[in-house]
């Protein structure tokens, strides 16, 4: 259904849209922003148990519903939307995708059922300080010694990295390149030799880390050294979620921004009747429009295993990106003077949009990959 | 009434085109056979060449006439506004007179509503139409009509009362452009193509029964026929494919695209060409260039979500759903797609994006783009009054203030040329 949603689908969506607005009012985002984890277990755990949301797309032998990604994405949209703070994006779309696709058998019994229920919150790290989004600036080695795995190195740009329970982590073979030689591993998020350190970001709705890792206990997931497969399908997936949060946030912030431009008064008349608002507001509709159906287009291609899934993400990815920041630039114009005070609710989304504008590669990097599947 | 299934549907059309069909016919022979059995235009009701077949069944039917290779009546051109018009608004005599030779084919038909002076406000018509005896007598100018200097018939709004207010002063007639009072002349386009006309109506004649509908009633009318341009637009699109099959009906039928789409040669260079657009940068090495390549990529992300957003519009139309605001913006998309497409021609193009013709790349096609993609956003509603209509039905936002509404249309400012 790469053009419409079924009946279940739009269901399932005014559902989570009604609780969402119930759960995460923006009251709520600032406070759980303000702290230093950006989360609550015991808040979360409440919230995830009702509507089941890291278990939406884990296959039912794992203990997830087994739903496509076109469900989860819904699910991403709307939690963009409301700028939730929870551990989702890390655990649910990066670790479990990443386990599910290198993982034995075993491995995905043993991992993804915690994930689903939410009990388990993971991550994955994968960027380093170079803040390289391929493996080209990978660093990260392994060590193996009487079969037993550690790593060395040091991950950034970590989502949720100083809460996680469970660190998925891309390290590389000494001495390889590129896409050889990696693998996934398992790390504790308690194992020694783990040096957790909270970064500054940006967006606080979002909390990052860098970890240092010394020589730390690992298990490696599925076959050593055949990771970049896995890796790749985890990030075209991860890169459609992104996308589709993206174009939630975007939607929310056009819809807040129309509602106060009708309301505002200035001149004596609605600053919406200005012909200047009125193509702007037209624009952004068009801007969040098109990033949508590029967002939607990519995770039904993901799910029917469509040809052109790779090209379709990074679209989408290009897509959101330019939309979602233009719109956010745009809703603060509109907003005027008050659209830049940290009361204003809009720069929450603003800090979002440049947030995710990078995350997963920004534009250009995603401009560039499309090019490179179509000059091949 | 007639329970209509598909299958029922399919069988009684598959019987009837089994037994007429003869590619040996002469085209006309075959489409008054058409016209007579109402299988040309099923939907059209039954006293007047049609079947009075649900819309929804119009496929089924059109399916059959591709299996057997049959040429179906081409629903496209103003003759089709026209006829939706009439079926609408017309007299007994309007259908009797008209309607059969529509469905032929034999008249040409031409739309007479723009004006030098009125164009994103057509209502605000000057054409006037004014009864000296018994005759309606027509003076005024109008411009950017299809097929003119071809046409029988023209479907024209003219102003009949000044004092009124400008959409209640309009009335609607149909008028015989073979008279001497009617005058056409080729309007030249910035790309050289002339696909429109200006008509000069100097004492035309009217008579008082081809007037449509009731004296004020003209916009309500024209409505009508607005209503059915977008869809007979993209019918010229499906027309416009030249069938391949072999006999003479085809040839003849063929002969008739070819003189219809000659002025539209350069549509898909208004559009901006995207599909050239890799296979450019490959022959010329530009694709090497990491800028033209982000040039490029945005030129697709652009085309392919704008693509994909009219498929969105089209998969809720089909599902019954109400429409969402992605029905809206596929001319807006297309104006953006075809400025940026025109942006990446000229980077990949170079020093030739300054040739012209046979010297420009793809034997002129270049050019064509690079001179023809403004076109985009002005013809069929400009950018801005589609963005005025979005914001105000779209997105609830307040309507522009009006200087026009309330006046009789004589005291209202209007552009001195008329």
């Amino acid at each position: 259904m790469k053009f419409s949603f079924t009946e279940e689908q739009d269901e399932f969506r005014s559902v989570l849209r009604r609780f969402l607005e119930d759960k995460s009012p923006s009251t709520e985002v600032r406070r759980l922003m303000a702290t230093a984890d950006g989360w609550e277990r015991e808040q979360w755990a409440k919230i995830n148990s009702e509507l089941g949301l890291t278990a939406v797309a884990i296959p039912e032998a794992y203990g997830g519903h087994g739903f496509g990604l076109s469900e989860q994405c819904i699910v991403l949209e709307e939690m963009g939307r409301s700028l939730l703070c929870a551990p989702y994006f890390g655990s649910a779309v990066l670790a479990a995708s990443a386990i599910l696709y290198a993982g034995t058998e075993e491995q995905k019994n043993e991992l993804l059922p915690g994930i689903a229920s939410g009990s388990t919150v993971a991550t994955l790290a994968f960027t380093e300080e170079n803040g390289s989004w391929d493996n080209s600036g990978l660093t990260t080695i392994f060590d193996k010694s009487k079969n037993e795995y550690s790593i060395t190195g040091t991950k950034s740009f970590v989502l949720d990295g100083t809460t996680a329970d469970l660190i998925i982590v891309l390290a590389r073979t000494p001495n390889t390149k590129k896409d050889e030689g990696l693998s996934l591993f398992a790390v504790d998020g308690q194992a020694s030799g783990l040096k957790k350190e909270p970064l500054k970001s940006v967006d606080e709705t979002r909390k990052l880390a860098r970890i240092h890792f010394d020589q730390v206990p690992a298990k490696l997931l599925g076959v050593e050294g055949n990771a970049a497969g896995p890796m790749k399908k985890t990030m075209t997936r991860s890169i459609i979620c992104l996308s589709n949060e993206m174009v939630g946030g975007a939607d929310r912030l056009r819809e807040d921004a129309l509602e106060y431009v009708k309301m505002r008064m200035q001149f004596g008349r609605s600053i919406a009747s200005f012909q200047v608002t009125k193509h702007k507001a037209t624009d952004m509709l068009a801007d969040v429009e098109l990033a949508k159906s590029a967002a939607y287009f990519a995770a039904a291609a993901f799910d029917e295993e469509d040809d052109e899934t790779e090209e379709a993400a990074s679209i989408a990815k290009a897509a959101s990106s330019e939309a979602y920041m233009q719109t956010a630039i745009h809703s603060i114009q509109m907003h005027g003077g008050i659209g830049f005070t940290w009361d204003n609710d809009t720069h929450l989304w603003f800090k979002r949009a440049k947030s995710s504008e990078v995350f997963l590669g920004d534009p250009a990097h995603h401009h560039e990959k499309m090019m490179t599947i179509w000059d091949a | 009434m007639t329970e209509y299934t598909e299958d029922y549907v399919r069988k009684e059309a598959r019987t009837w085109l089994e037994n007429n069909w003869d590619p040996n016919l002469d085209l006309f022979e075959w489409r008054n056979k058409l016209a007579d059995s109402g299988w040309g235009l099923p939907n059209w009701p039954s006293n007047w060449y049609g079947r009075d077949l649900p819309v929804g069944l119009v496929p089924i039917v059109e399916e059959e006439f591709q299996r057997i290779g049959a040429l179906p009546i081409p629903k496209s051109g103003i003759r089709m506004l026209a006829a939706a018009t009439i079926l609408n608004h017309g007299t007994e005599m309007h259908k009797e007179k008209f309607l059969r030779r529509i469905v032929t084919g034999e008249d040409v038909w031409c739309q007479l509503f723009s004006e030098p002076g009125s164009g994103s406000d057509l209502a605000g018509a000057t054409t006037k139409a004014v009864m000296v005896g018994n005759k309606w007598v027509v003076n005024g100018q109008k411009v950017w009509t299809t097929s003119a200097h071809k046409a029988h018939w023209g479907l024209l709004l003219a102003r009949t009362d000044m004092d009124a207010t400008k959409h209640d002063g309009l009335s609607y007639f149909i008028i015989d452009m073979k008279q001497p009072g009617v005058e056409t002349q080729p309007l030249k386009q910035m790309n050289g193509y002339a696909s429109f006309n200006q008509v000069f109506l100097t004492d035309a004649e009217v008579l008082p029964d081809f007037q449509v509908s009731e004296l004020g009633d003209g916009w309500k009318v024209a409505t009508t026929t607005l209503m059915h341009e977008r869809r007979a637009a993209d019918s010229l699109r499906a027309w416009g494919q030249v069938p391949s099959s072999e006999g003479p009906i085809y040839d003849q039928e063929r002969a008739e695209i070819e003189t219809t789409m000659a002025p539209y040669k350069w549509y898909p260079q208004r559009a901006g060409r995207v599909d050239l657009i890799m296979q450019r940068a490959k022959e010329t090495g530009a694709i090497k260039d990491p800028a033209v390549r982000q040039e490029i990529a945005k030129l697709m992300t652009l085309h392919k979500s704008a693509e994909w957003t009219a498929r969105r519009a089209r998969s809720a139309q089909e599902q019954g759903k109400p429409q969402g605001p992605e029905g809206s913006l596929g001319k807006l998309a297309a104006s953006n797609v075809a400025r940026a497409a025109a942006k990446v021609h000229t980077m990949i193009s170079g020093a030739h994006s300054m040739l012209s013709g046979d010297d420009s790349p793809e034997n002129g096609t270049v050019a064509e783009v690079l001179i023809s993609f403004p076109a985009s956003s002005i013809a069929g509603g400009t950018d801005e009054i589609q963005k005025n209509i979005i914001s105000e039905r779209v997105l609830d936002m307040p309507k522009e203030t009006r200087f026009d509404a309330g006046k009789p249309f004589k005291d209202i400012p209007r552009n001195t040329i008329s």
